[in-house]
């Protein structure tokens, strides 16, 4: 197996005279978790339509298993599963309906059927019709129908959205199971890096088309600038204090942060708020908030 | 290949419990049992015409009306039900993310249709023919026993099916190409009635309005029977505007099918 489960080459997209995606370079390694973070409307979908050949791009663009995606593509899809926005889902049939017609058409024999619903917690209501089930019960089948062939990527797209907490933690270990259990490749897209943070092995940041960011859960973290957090008996004056005196300060829930330089520092500002007649109750240092600093790569 | 047969049964599968399957068989039946109420209550009409022309009468009740609005009809409901099933659920992403090729899952549907076309007509055929027994058996006065007619309305309605492809493959595609039902029906229904109106015209040209087809097969079945000196219910199969309507399915079916194939979906 390639080292590059997907691969694209400075992969660029448009839609009519708009450009939606700018030289994307994604690479996304076996056995990994791979999460494509981007607000709406980045790219995060047109990119996931192009890895499935739904939307045609230039050739030698995309690589799925070492191998070019427009002249391989039936090998190519036959190992992947996928769920791309809202599940495709038949009403008018059973949960284990839609997984019955689907694995007639892949051949795939009826006893993974029984296993699938087992393993998306569906047993109970495979025979309900599915235009009657629950929005996150829907995003359930949608996981089951990707999941049924057993692929080895699995593309998916959004897919806790309309879950509960408990169904997003259901969905995270599940993910992980497959991961580290049967050695899959995951591929999952979000726009909340919070939903996806704690289960990801690796990350991609896309922003109006252009891959910002692209690295270990580590790497992301290296990046990410360290702080001091303060808390004072006046946070209000001591913020005022502390921008007057070149230090850019933000008061957010009674605790003031302002970007870490050395530890000299530190005792500079300790020392300023004390001399000023502040309490200072705490000061220490932590890395910035990883969903504050998707925020500041997006915006 | 396989994957051709795959797709076949998964359709059916799919659409076994849905209007589009079910028209096809109901139709037929509840046209045939009120057809056969009106001829019950007024039989006493008709036993002084020969057996043949009994079951020319009797046919002619449910041809006359096929050819030239149900059929065009149910063939524009028909083909917009079998994508529509998939439009309704989001479902092309997912099965063109399927590793089946495209030719497969586009042909299987056309065929499908083809198939639910085909099972209404045998059935209309198979229904009249039924419904000529039981009414003889109930009414001994009619004469429908003592003339074979399966063969020659089977052939009827083989002919019918032939010049119906046309309109089925451009409704088809219609349907693929746009969700809504509006469009496909609206169109449909428009060149259906202007079908209707150039056949009544006896516009030459008629022939190459593909939804004039069933109602021109019909007029040449009449023009050939009225010509015959026996006046016996003898006919071609194939002629003019069924070899026509046959080329149209033909051309209309390729270019879908590039249509499917270059087709991204969004």
């Amino acid at each position: 197996m390639p080292d590059q489960i997907v691969e694209t080459k400075s992969l660029s997209y448009h839609f009519g005279i708009n450009q939606v995606l700018d030289n994307v370079s994604l690479r996304v390694e076996a056995g990994s978790i791979y999460g494509f973070l981007g607000p709406n409307g980045a790219g995060k979908t047109t990119t996931i339509k192009i890895l499935l050949n739904l939307l045609h791009s230039d050739s030698d663009k995309v690589y799925l298993f070492g191998k070019e995606f427009s002249k391989n593509r039936i090998e190519i899809l036959s190992k992947i599963g996928s769920l791309i926005e809202q599940p495709a889902i038949y009403h008018h049939l059973s949960g284990r309906e839609n997984l019955i017609n689907r694995a007639r058409l892949l051949q795939i024999p009826k006893i993974r059927v029984g296993e699938i619903l087992k393993l998306v917690d569906l047993t109970e209501s495979a025979d309900k019709k599915a235009g009657k089930y629950s929005l996150g019960m829907k995003q359930r089948l949608g996981i089951g129908l990707a999941l049924l062939p057993d692929p080895e990527l699995l593309i998916l797209d959004e897919p806790t959205n309309g879950l509960d907490p408990n169904g997003i933690i259901d969905v995270r270990n599940l993910l992980r199971k497959l991961v580290s259990e049967m050695g899959k490749t995951v591929f999952i897209s979000s726009h909340m890096l919070s939903e996806v943070e704690k289960m990801v092995t690796h990350l991609g940041i896309i922003n109006r088309g252009k891959l910002v960011f692209q690295g270990s859960l580590e790497e992301l973290h290296k990046i990410s600038k360290k702080q001091i957090l303060i808390q004072a008996s006046d946070p209000v004056k001591a913020k005022v204090l502390l921008s007057e005196n070149g230090y850019p300060t933000d008061l957010l829930a009674e605790i003031l942060y302002t970007p870490y330089i050395s530890k000299e520092q530190n005792a500079e500002i300790n020392s300023l708020l004390v001399r000023n007649n502040h309490k200072v109750y705490s000061l220490s240092q932590s890395q910035e908030n990883l969903e504050n600093l998707f925020l500041s790569i997006t915006q | 290949m396989q994957g051709f047969i795959l797709s076949l049964q998964s359709e059916f599968y799919k659409t076994r419990k849905t209007l589009a399957f079910l028209s096809a068989i109901l139709l037929p039946l509840a046209l045939c049992l009120m057809v056969s109420a009106g001829f019950y209550l007024n039989a006493h009409k008709m036993v002084n015409h020969s057996a043949e022309m009994q079951w020319m009468r009797f046919s002619g009740a449910f041809i006359g009306v096929m050819g030239s609005l149900l059929l065009p009809l149910l063939i524009i409901f028909q083909s917009f039900s079998i994508n529509n099933i998939e439009h309704k659920a989001e479902m092309w992403k997912s099965l063109f993310s399927l590793p089946i090729p495209k030719w497969s899952i586009y042909s299987a549907k056309f065929v499908y249709a083809l198939f639910l076309n085909a099972l209404c007509l045998t059935l209309f055929a198979t229904f009249i023919l039924a419904s000529g027994i039981i009414l003889d058996l109930l009414k001994p006065e009619l004469k429908f026993n003592e003339f074979s007619f399966a063969g020659t309305l089977f052939k009827l309605h083989m002919k019918l099916f032939l010049a119906s492809t046309g309109i089925l493959s451009i409704q088809f595609l219609f349907s693929l190409l746009w969700a809504d039902f509006l469009k496909p029906m609206g169109i449909g229904l428009l060149l259906t009635v202007f079908g209707i109106i150039t056949a009544n015209l006896g516009w030459k040209y008629a022939f190459t309005i593909p939804y004039t087809h069933p109602m021109l097969a019909i007029n040449s079945i009449m023009k050939q029977v009225l010509n015959n000196k026996n006046q016996q219910m003898t006919f071609d199969l194939m002629s003019k505007e069924i070899w026509f309507s046959l080329a149209v399915a033909t051309v209309t079916f390729v270019i879908g099918y590039f249509v499917i194939r270059n087709r991204s979906v969004k």
